[in-house]
């Protein structure tokens, strides 16, 4: 009774507090998690609140593993109305354990079919895909008179000891389709071993896919382990960066789309979600990424590397979905537990 | 008789009353102190003996932790790092505040604000200072002989460039009182400097100087920007913290670390509480105040110390306010604003940065309202002697908190299933009150030291006039005590600005701090925007300080003529 009295004094002074957050007429929150990237939020925010008038987005962005961890951990009370651009494997996952809605999008029929939920129930729709590069300092390398690297392999090599930066693949999506490309290309056995290798090579695991190719581009490391767009753009800013595709072929993932099961706003997610498969969201999508949901919007940025599609692996999303806890434990069990580089 | 007997029940209704709203005051108080400290505490406690489910399983989180290699080997990091940036930055200090109080070396007040800097700042702004300067491409890169900024040693020279102000702080109040007397004696003996040094100056200093380690060293250990950003693959508690809460939702984990994070916290306290029990006091009524004589090669030379080292903390500072300002570092280095565009590398653009300022403003007038006046309930009124007990023990209970703990504390507090109060979740409301609990302590002791000064007379003769004590509380205890008031909420204003440890994890869609906004920036690379956000905070907080300092001179010189004959 006194505990209760209590807690109620409190919220009565915390109520203050909150009804001094200014109020928006007649617009509804909607929460949108995400791991795109951060300069893309706002003109997303900006575009889909002029197609959806009544939608007001709020994003809750981070990284791949982070937003997938956290959606997960608030399963049994979900905090977010729609995923709105996550890596498909983490979509994937969520499907299986039923926290997505069943809905297909008008006009999902005129998008490529990779970009299309093929399994029933229908729950997720691709909006881009993203590649696995390698940024390569040229600048650097001249310095110490190393070589581009042609192939992963190479990579492995004594004169990129200490200079490569990849992302974590535990809390990035880039991080993990490299690692499951490697896997998938080589094999388990040869691809652990590859890693094995890489490990003795790697400077830092860096919490954000995006860091690598900026780390790289600035030169504070030579190679980044990245991916394709944000080593364009770095590139275009005037950073000496080469941005290469290993002849083995590059890892690949897909940024996709779909409505959170037991959301309040289920009309407005489905406004979302059906302008999300929209000609008009491709185009959006293109300035950001070189592969689009709708086949017919082309638009290479300068400096995107042009063999980037040809690279692309043949790549099993299922298979990804499936063994990615299996895959990080080895992962964090091999190369976590090691003594920090000095 | 019945002329007599007829004002006595009035007296005693009134006096009753008032009984019973300082009664009600200090049941109030006890109530948010047990909802915002002791609570938070609990839920952390009971998290790390829970699975995910949230069934009690006894130590089983506790023994997975410690037989997990990459997990507790973080303890002797942060230990390692934490001793030897205190091994570094006290001698350091206690140089420098020899300088200050024992010279007659000129420019004392502007080497003393110089050495403040710090405070002013995020921890991580001299991470990524550092990394300007001693990073792959840093500026005096030559200066590192081809070792790595990047794990250790970076964390250790960034963490003695925030710890050194703490440290100085001490170390300046112990060295600012001595009694002449017995340098006096001393030299008329005919002792050697050296050893007057040994056997007076240190001897006096030492309590200072063992409390200001113990300061730094829980600072060290708890700190979390720095190590995010500089650390590398090298891990420490803080950082592990985070990547089992934010990285993995591993809640339990996270507690568990939290809660190994809270003992070298609650150690250093307790010892340090031990040490100045055994402090007697120095100076008896007859002392004579040292006044330091002159001593040219001595100022001289700790002069040229003081300007090496207040020009170091003023160019780390320097470097990252230049370094917002660069183009494309190192290949592109002409001067921009680009930087300045938020919005182009964080989806709230300046939002944080309003954000910020408005939570650390709510934080200032609540919490000054609300450490105060509790203060004065415990300080001033005479009810509830154990109640008033309790409220003193709740509130310096924070200073044994690091901030990443009260954190973890209140997220899963605010979390949990049971409580009313989880609509609070992700609000500003949440910043607020985290904040205004996590710098309690010190904002309580100064209210106790301010109210102390003040004869309990006032008290007294109120009563005898008949004025409930809310009156002379308001009319005469607030206008005496606004410096140390302002000086409160201006404390607590710039820390809740500066603080990332403890918000971290609260923040939420709506409510993303600058200094949060910060860490993201430097985690995608963009490390100039980084730094152009930490130099907005740096001049706001530097803004609130001379703001108080220019309300001191003009209105409390009229407020506070009293103090003078």
């Amino acid at each position: 009774m006194l505990k209760r009295g209590f807690a109620l004094l409190g919220a009565g002074c915390l109520a203050a507090l909150v009804a001094a957050a200014p109020a928006f007429a007649q617009k509804t929150k909607v929460t949108l998690y995400t791991a795109l990237e951060n300069d893309q939020l706002g003109p997303f925010k900006q575009i889909i609140e002029a197609a959806v008038p009544e939608a007001d987005i709020v994003w809750v962005r981070d990284s791949t593993g982070v937003i997938t961890a956290r959606f997960l951990a608030e399963k049994d009370n979900p905090r977010a109305d729609m995923v709105f651009g996550l890596a498909v494997t983490s979509l994937i996952l969520f499907e299986k354990q039923g926290l997505l809605e069943t809905y297909e999008p008008k006009g999902v029929d005129k998008l490529r079919p990779q970009f299309r939920d093929g399994t029933p129930p229908y729950t997720w729709t691709g909006m881009d895909a993203f590649v696995s590069v390698v940024c390569f300092n040229t600048a650097e390398a001249a310095k110490g008179n190393v070589k581009a690297p042609t192939s992963w392999k190479d990579l492995t090599g004594p004169e990129y000891k200490g200079k490569i930066v990849m992302p974590h693949p535990a809390s990035s999506g880039t991080g993990y389709l490299a690692v499951a490309a490697w896997l998938q290309i080589m094999g388990e056995a040869e691809g652990w071993k590859f890693m094995d290798g890489l490990h003795e090579n790697i400077g830092v695991y860096t919490h954000s896919g995006s860091a690598p190719c900026v780390q790289a581009a600035k030169g504070e490391r030579m190679v980044g382990i990245g991916f394709d767009m944000r080593g364009a753009r770095e590139k275009s800013q005037g950073a000496p960066l080469e941005l290469i595709l290993p002849k083995e072929g590059a890892g690949w993932d897909m940024e996709a789309t779909s409505i959170v099961k037991g959301t309040k706003n289920l009309a407005i997610a489905k406004q979302i979600a059906d302008w999300g498969a929209s000609k008009q969201a491709s185009e959006l999508y293109s300035k950001y990424y070189a592969l689009v949901a709708d086949p017919t919007v082309r638009n290479l940025p300068t400096n995107y590397p042009a063999t980037a599609e040809q690279a692309m692996v043949k790549n099993d999303f299922a298979w990804m979905a499936e063994n990615r806890d299996r895959i990080l434990a080895e992962w964090s069990k091999r190369y976590e537990s090691k003594a920090a580089p000095k | 008789m019945s002329v007599a007997t007829v004002p006595l029940p009035v007296i005693a209704q009134r006096v009753s009353r008032e009984a019973w709203v300082a009664r009600a005051g200090v049941i109030l108080l006890v109530a948010w102190l047990v909802l915002s400290i002791a609570l938070p505490l609990w839920a952390l406690l009971s998290k790390s003996f829970q699975n995910a489910n949230g069934e009690f399983i006894g130590v089983a989180n506790y023994l997975r932790y410690f037989s997990t290699p990459s997990l507790f080997n973080s303890i002797f990091n942060s230990v390692g790092v934490a001793i030897a940036t205190t091994v570094i930055v006290i001698p350091l200090a206690f140089v420098y505040a020899y300088a200050l109080t024992r010279t007659r070396m000129r420019f004392k007040g502007l080497f003393y604000a110089a050495a403040m800097l710090p405070l002013f700042a995020p921890s991580l702004l001299s991470a990524i200072s550092l990394i300007y300067l001693f990073g792959n491409q840093g500026l005096l890169k030559g200066l590192m002989f081809g070792s790595s900024i990047y794990g250790a040693n970076g964390i250790i020279v960034a963490q003695v460039f925030y710890c050194f102000p703490h440290a100085l702080i001490i170390a300046v109040t112990a060295l600012a009182l001595a009694d002449a007397r017995l340098y006096e004696v001393a030299d008329a003996l005919g002792t050697r400097k050296s050893r007057i040094f040994r056997t007076v100056t240190l001897p006096g200093a030492k309590f200072g100087l063992i409390n200001a380690a113990f300061v730094v060293f829980t600072l060290v250990v708890t700190d979390f920007g720095i190590a995010k950003v500089i650390g590398g693959q090298f891990n420490v508690l803080a950082t592990d913290a985070y990547k089992q809460v934010v990285g993995q939702q591993n809640f339990e984990m996270g507690a568990v670390v939290g809660m190994v994070l809270l003992v070298p916290a609650v150690l250093a306290f307790v010892i340090d509480r031990m040490v100045q029990r055994r402090q007697v006091a120095l100076l008896s009524a007859r002392a004579v105040p040292l006044e330091p004589k002159q001593n040219r090669p001595r100022d001289a030379a700790l002069m040229v110390y003081c300007l090496v080292i207040g020009g170091i903390l003023v160019g780390v500072l320097g470097t990252a306010i230049w370094a917002s300002f660069i183009t494309y570092w190192p290949y592109n280095l002409t001067p921009t604003l680009k930087n300045y565009d938020f919005a182009n590398f964080d989806p709230g653009g300046w939002s944080p940065y309003f954000t910020s300022i408005w939570m650390a403003t709510l934080a200032a007038v609540f919490g000054t309202g609300i450490v105060f006046t509790g203060a004065y309930v415990v300080e001033k009124t005479r009810v509830m002697p154990g109640g008033r007990m309790i409220a003193h023990l709740l509130a310096m209970l924070p200073m044994a908190v690091p901030g990443l703990v009260l954190g973890l504390g209140y997220v899963f507090f605010v979390n949990a299933r049971w409580n009313p109060l989880g609509f609070l979740y992700g609000t500003l409301a949440v910043l607020v009150i985290n904040s205004i609990a996590h710098f309690y302590t010190v904002a309580h002791i100064t209210s106790l030291t301010a109210l102390k000064q003040i004869d309990p007379e006032f008290e007294s003769v109120s009563a005898s006039l008949k004025v409930p004590f809310w009156r002379t509380f308001a009319r005469v205890t607030v206008p005496i005590c606004w410096p140390a008031i302002l000086d409160i909420a201006i404390y607590i204003f710039v820390n809740a600005l500066t603080t990332v440890s403890a918000v971290i994890f609260l923040y939420g869609p709506d409510t993303k701090l600058a200094a949060i906004a910060i860490v993201h920036m430097d985690e995608m690379g963009a490390s100039a925007a980084a730094a152009g956000m930490a130099t907005m905070i740096v001049f706001t907080a530097l803004g609130a300080k001379l703001l108080q300092l220019l309300l001191d001179r003009l209105l409390f010189t009229r407020l506070q003529a009293w103090r003078k004959r």
